[in-house]
């Protein structure tokens, strides 16, 4: 590999990134490739496969973002996990580390939200102004890139325990599109990465490298080019602007905790949703006293996490389900948009398990007594999934900042969140519906366990057409200051049923593109 | 079991110096220990007592019967520190005095875990008892020692995951 790049705090010429996850990471490598010079500035440390750890508690003390943050509105989350609004991952490559690896395109309608389900009262719906055909070749490079199952040639991955009676009851109840899903897990040896062992902890990073990570993948093939440096532990506090209103770069905490300043040609916040639209705001100046990129008011609006939530159920027998690959499979009929059930929008239902630990602390958060501790008694007989669908996007479900303030002085998030009807009509659907699916599998006992922490941050940097609904426009690009862009999940304009990272690295892959050929044109 | 003496006391002994502490754990002067003398807890900054009523408490919170006592010790240990010895303090004493007002002598002399339980329930919103029941969701689930009578099987990595090892072995669907 040749030796990583260094760059000189004073270079204007590179493009700043904050976050190496599946945005960040992804659209480092890919300037990278095109000759562009990158420096990525990372909160967390860097941990590769070998370093993992395979055990819940212990993996979350090395990777979860654990720094504080502030909670509000009714979700559950805000009473039972009030200062861990999130379950997400500080290191070189973020989440990427962390993710299923369920690599789901967007139904063609999701695009238009507005359009195809009408205004629904609260909600602040909008249209993306890009759409399935303008995503489709993106979407190749994405699915080739994370060497995603079941397409472009790929074989799906072979179910395991907690798939077969996940699809046995499906298809007992009358669904037809089940499978072992379209995964960035390898099911045979691609991309120097090795096939699934079927190890499990896949949400405690994969030690085979079988799931794909930006960590081990575009991280290190960006630095091989020469045009790109990761500064790992690089906090960043703020960006800076000049008069005419162009950014010049940001401030940092280095590693140890010393302030420097990187300048910038170009700087992209990729810090998923919290953080890049808490950078955003304090990022306030005279200039912009309600913080960068946000004339429009949007920055830090319309949270979305998806509407979620799981169903566990105990059998007779054992199901082991831990065995394997966490998210093994989906059914998909219940993703399409059919308003008769009551709802807009749809859901995904995927195979999930927690391991004891984390079982404990999940299934009822709170709950203590017998009518706990006996579905625990029965861990072993367990099967699981988890309920993904789309959730409504409402301008007072927000990231602002908070009254507290992190070991650098630094206003964290608040994250405030309140279930729209239609999230709550949606989640009781699915809960009938999975109960409904193990019950024809011979369930003794099923139980509907709310939400955890999020994991999908979408939607608080939006992207519009018009810049007084949004923050960024079809490229990533901040409606208000052409120099900077946003290339994480925040610039979700509606969450649509999917798990979000596949989307997340084909508009990187496409923003990369963008950025190369402005740069080329003098444009930025 | 780190956190635990494996002690040499014999069960004679332990006998004839301890006073029943309720239905589960003997106590007697620095330590608590199971009626059979196969452990035993040392308790140096707390009392006997709150050490036999916490590791009761852990029970009545988060009972398996298939879990041993010891587990449960593991799991309030770390209430015997000097930190830690007036939260414990009063909130035995605050459940005691709950007990009594239920007509017991206190919480340990409910015979019935349901009693216990509905003690339990009118101190629920106490720091006292979030602090306790918090504490157990790690410090009872996350002892890899407990994990096998649950059938949780942990890491799989050291063994090459399970590809070869059962991932697909379900064998009465």
């Amino acid at each position: 590999m040749a030796k990583a790049a260094k760059f000189e705090l004073t270079d204007d010429s590179v493009v700043v990134i904050v976050g190496t996850g599946a945005g960040g990471g992804v659209l480092a490598n890919e300037l990278a490739q095109k000759g562009v010079k990158v420096v990525a500035l990372e909160a967390g440390g860097r941990y590769m496969p070998e370093d993992y750890v395979n055990d819940e508690w212990d993996s979350f003390g090395q990777l979860a973002w654990v720094d504080p943050r502030t909670t509000s509105g009714d979700w559950r989350v805000a009473k039972d996990f009030s200062g861990l609004p999130a379950w997400i991952v500080k290191a070189v490559g973020g989440t990427s580390i962390h993710w299923a690896g369920a690599s789901l395109r967007f139904q063609d309608h999701e695009w238009k939200a507005l359009t195809n389900y009408g205004a629904v009262e609260g909600a602040s719906l909008l249209d993306w102004p890009i759409d399935g055909a303008e995503m489709a070749p993106w979407y190749d490079k994405a699915e080739a890139k994370l060497g995603v199952t079941g397409v472009g040639g790929r074989a799906r991955l072979p179910g395991n325990n907690n798939f077969k009676v996940f699809e046995k009851g499906a298809l007992a109840v009358g669904y037809k599109e089940v499978h072992t899903g379209n995964m960035a897990i390898n099911s045979a040896d691609y991309d120097d990465r090795m096939a699934c062992q079927q190890t499990g902890f896949c949400f405690q990073g994969c030690k085979w490298g079988a799931k794909w990570s930006s960590a081990y993948t575009d991280i290190p093939r960006g630095e091989a080019t020469g045009n790109l440096e990761v500064r790992d532990h690089a906090h960043v506090a703020r960006i800076l602007h000049d008069d005419s209103g162009k950014v010049t770069g940001v401030e940092y905490f280095d590693k140890d905790g010393n302030l420097q300043m990187q300048k910038a040609r170009i700087v992209a916040v990729a810090g998923n949703s919290f953080e890049s639209p808490r950078l955003l705001l304090n990022s306030h100046s005279s200039m912009f006293p309600d913080g960068l990129a946000n004339r429009s008011g949007q920055v830090g609006r319309n949270y979305m996490r998806h509407t979620t939530g799981s169903v566990y159920a105990t059998f007779e027998q054992p199901v082991k389900m831990w065995r394997g690959t966490t998210m093994a499979g989906i059914i998909r009929d219940e993703a399409r948009h059919d308003p008769s059930r009551g709802f807009v929008g749809g859901y995904e239902l995927e195979t999930l398990s927690l391991g004891l630990p984390f079982m404990a602390a999940f299934l009822d958060p709170g709950a203590w007594g017998r009518e706990f501790t006996t579905a625990l008694d029965s861990y072993e007989n367990m099967a699981g999934m988890w309920i993904v669908g789309e959730d409504m996007p409402q301008a007072d479900n927000r990231v602002t900042l908070s009254d507290t303030a992190d070991k650098f002085g630094l206003k964290v998030a608040n994250v405030n969140f309140s279930d729209h009807p239609n999230d709550i009509a949606m989640r009781d659907h699915a809960y009938a519906r999975g109960q409904a699916i193990y019950k024809a599998v011979g369930a003794t006992r099923t139980l509907p366990t709310p939400p955890y922490p999020s994991t999908h941050n979408l939607g608080t940097n939006r992207m519009s057409d018009r810049p007084e609904d949004g923050v960024v426009n079809k490229h990533g690009q901040s409606h208000d200051i052409a120099n900077l862009f946003v290339s994480d999940g925040s610039q979700f304009t509606t969450g649509a049923a999917e798990n979000p990272t596949l989307t997340i690295v084909a508009l990187a892959i496409r923003q990369a593109d963008h950025i190369a050929r402005e740069m080329a044109a003098g444009n930025v | 079991m780190s956190q635990l003496r494996k002690q040499g006391l014999t069960r004679r002994a332990l006998l004839s110096r301890a006073v029943a502490a309720g239905a589960l754990a003997v106590a007697g002067p620095g330590f608590i220990a199971a009626p059979d003398a196969a452990w035993a807890v040392e308790v140096t900054a707390i009392s006997e007592h709150e050490m036999a009523t916490l590791l009761q408490m852990a029970r009545d919170i988060y009972p398996h019967d298939r879990v041993g006592d010891r587990h449960y010790a593991v799991a309030v240990k770390s209430y015997d520190m000097d930190d830690q010895k007036q939260m414990v303090a009063e909130g035995i004493a605050a459940l005691d005095a709950a007990a009594k007002e239920a007509g017991f002598d206190n919480y340990l002399a409910a015979g019935w875990e349901a009693d216990r339980v509905a003690i339990l329930r009118g101190i629920e919103d106490t720091p006292f008892f979030q602090t306790v029941r918090g504490g157990l969701v790690t410090g009872l689930y996350n002892q890899k020692e407990v994990w096998p009578i649950f059938g949780y099987e942990g890491e799989s990595f050291s063994q090459g995951g399970y590809i070869a090892r059962g991932f697909d072995d379900i064998d009465w669907l």
